[in-house]
């Protein structure tokens, strides 16, 4: 009898968490499927697909998430890559910088694009600061809608500025997990720093690279706070579109359509992220 | 000079560097949030400020709306809280204590959870909590929430404390010990929760969280209102931060 309570106990624990997790998560995503193929009067419609591909906005929002992504996600693992490899030579007060490099983990997006709105702001701090050592004779309108390349960096560097900090934990925790004694076998035979980094650490990080890419990847897919913090609607985004279309416009059944796609995107990149990365790691395993 | 002392300047160089470009941003909503209004839009600005006021962040709490959506924030946290504990504390300890069928893929579903992107799931979850009469519904907002964090890998290291004892040593030994990791993993779901920006959007309408309300606002209010709401969606959470810096590798680098 205990025995068999023992048995049934784990599945019993678990239960809460896995139906929560059913509920919120099956439950919507059907909800969203019904809601972007279903038509008004019943029955099965591609409309909704056609409106959304065919919306002025459409077309800007995919080519700006697209754009954004390509630019954010890459700068974000360098800029991470340099703080955690600094972090893990853990010189005298390491512990100190990890957890100033880690503070914007607290940042909502949406605050992250405000605090960069002081800085590029028209009257900004950056435009002050040129001004002040006499580089600009005026302001430069960073965010116009008419100076999209401004729009542009000032959205990839606050975004990068907030996310950078997820992924250097992921690369902190990655490597803790590699052995001191691969250093000092790399010291031994005379590898510097740089050729220790390559050669030793970065193929050993692999596994936490790779869910960085992953998850960096996905999230960039869901930009949006930052943007509307920096850019307003001068700037469309698809996640942002999602928004608009489901709050602006009251159209639940268009919004639903660009989260079907939202969930689309990103089931590709993970498949298409593991076909790739996974399979070379076969091969190096090999 | 010799190489080590290069290398040392070289490395403490670098990590100052860092540490200024993560920092200066916090420098200057701080200094922008304390100008007084009549001074916001002074050009050029001096980068230490020479006047320093309250009247812009008086501005932000007097606005309305604002006092009742930080009290809607921190309701949402605790809700989501308690739903965190309430599910993930039963969960952690099965995984901890039991080795079961299904274990490893209970860890794989969990794990992509939290890839998934639930924030976009919160139109159509908006649109069941319509018909549900559950929309525009604090505690709606709180389970929205509760998904990212329902069964943080934190939880599941308290919970090894406490699979560790019997029920009698429970009490005196083993929750003291779990106690700093629950209290870690309630801070992370406070910093989550409070973060939640499109999914709170989504759904609520007149009981706006924070950065529902500030995001609602962006197109209309005046810029010293969004840089005091800024400041005070940023300031809670860089606190929260420091007092949890010990876990931090835990609860965001195992991914």
């Amino acid at each position: 009898m205990r025995a068999r309570a023992e048995h049934v106990l784990p599945f019993t624990l678990l239960l809460p968490s896995v139906a929560f997790l059913a509920l919120l998560i099956v439950i919507p995503m059907f909800q969203a499927l019904l809601l972007a193929f279903v038509a008004e009067k019943g029955g099965f419609t591609l409309e909704h697909f056609q409106q959304m591909f065919g919306d002025v906005n459409f077309g800007d929002a995919w080519r700006n998430t697209l754009l954004l992504l390509l630019l954010i996600v890459p700068l974000q693992l360098v800029l991470a890559l340099a703080m955690a490899l600094l972090v893990n030579s853990r010189f005298r007060g390491y512990g100190f910088f990890l957890y100033i490099y880690a503070i914007p983990l607290a940042i909502s997006d949406l605050a992250a694009g405000i605090l960069w709105l002081a800085v590029f702001t028209e009257r900004g701090y950056l435009n002050s600061a040129l001004q002040s050592a006499g580089v600009i004779q005026q302001p430069i309108l960073f965010l116009s809608f008419e100076n999209f390349p401004g729009i542009l960096s000032a959205i990839v560097i606050a975004e990068s500025w907030r996310a950078t900090a997820i992924v250097l934990l992921i690369l902190v925790a990655g490597l803790q997990l590699i052995p001191r004694d691969y250093f000092e076998a790399a010291d031994l035979f005379g590898a510097d720093r740089i050729r220790r980094t390559i050669h030793v650490v970065l193929p050993l990080l692999r596994p936490s690279l790779q869910s960085a890419l992953i998850i960096r990847t996905i999230f960039a897919f869901q930009t949006f706070a930052v943007v509307f913090a920096l850019a307003g609607r001068n700037m469309p985004v698809l996640a942002g579109e999602a928004y608009v279309w489901y709050a602006g416009n009251r159209n639940e059944h268009l919004a639903a359509t660009y989260a079907v796609l939202l969930l689309g995107l990103t089931a590709c990149v993970t498949v298409i992220y593991l076909r790739v990365l996974g399979l070379r790691e076969a091969e190096v395993q090999r | 000079m010799n190489a080590r002392v290069l290398d040392r300047t070289l490395i403490y160089g670098i990590a100052v560097l860092l540490a200024v470009w993560v920092l200066i941003p916090f420098y200057i909503i701080a200094i922008s949030a304390f100008t007084p209004q009549a001074k916001i839009f002074d050009y050029p600005k001096p980068l230490v400020p020479t006047t320093f006021s309250t009247e812009t962040m008086q501005f932000f709490v007097d606005a309305r709306g604002v006092i009742p959506s930080v009290l809607n924030s921190v309701l949402v946290a605790v809700f989501t809280i308690v739903f965190g504990l309430a599910l993930g504390t039963p969960a952690g300890y099965a995984l901890a204590r039991f080795h079961f069928r299904g274990r490893e893929a209970f860890q794989v579903i969990v794990l992509a959870t939290k890839m998934f992107p639930i924030a976009i799931l919160s139109i159509p979850l908006a649109v069941t909590f319509l018909q549900l009469g559950l929309y525009d519904n604090l505690v709606s907002v709180a389970l929205t929430g509760g998904v990212f964090v329902a069964v943080s890998h934190e939880l599941e290291e308290a919970a090894q404390t406490l699979g560790c004892s019997r029920w009698g040593a429970f009490l005196r030994v083993a929750l003291p010990l779990a106690l700093p990791g629950l209290a870690a993993a309630a801070i992370f779901t406070f910093v989550v929760s409070w973060n939640e920006v499109f999914a709170a959007t989504i759904l609520t309408l007149r009981t706006r969280t924070l950065p529902a309300q500030v995001l609602a606002g962006l197109g209309t209010s005046p810029l010293g209102f969004k840089f005091a709401g800024g400041l005070f969606m940023a300031l809670p959470a860089v606190v929260f931060i420091f007092m949890i810096r010990r876990y931090l590798i835990n609860l965001w680098g195992s991914r």
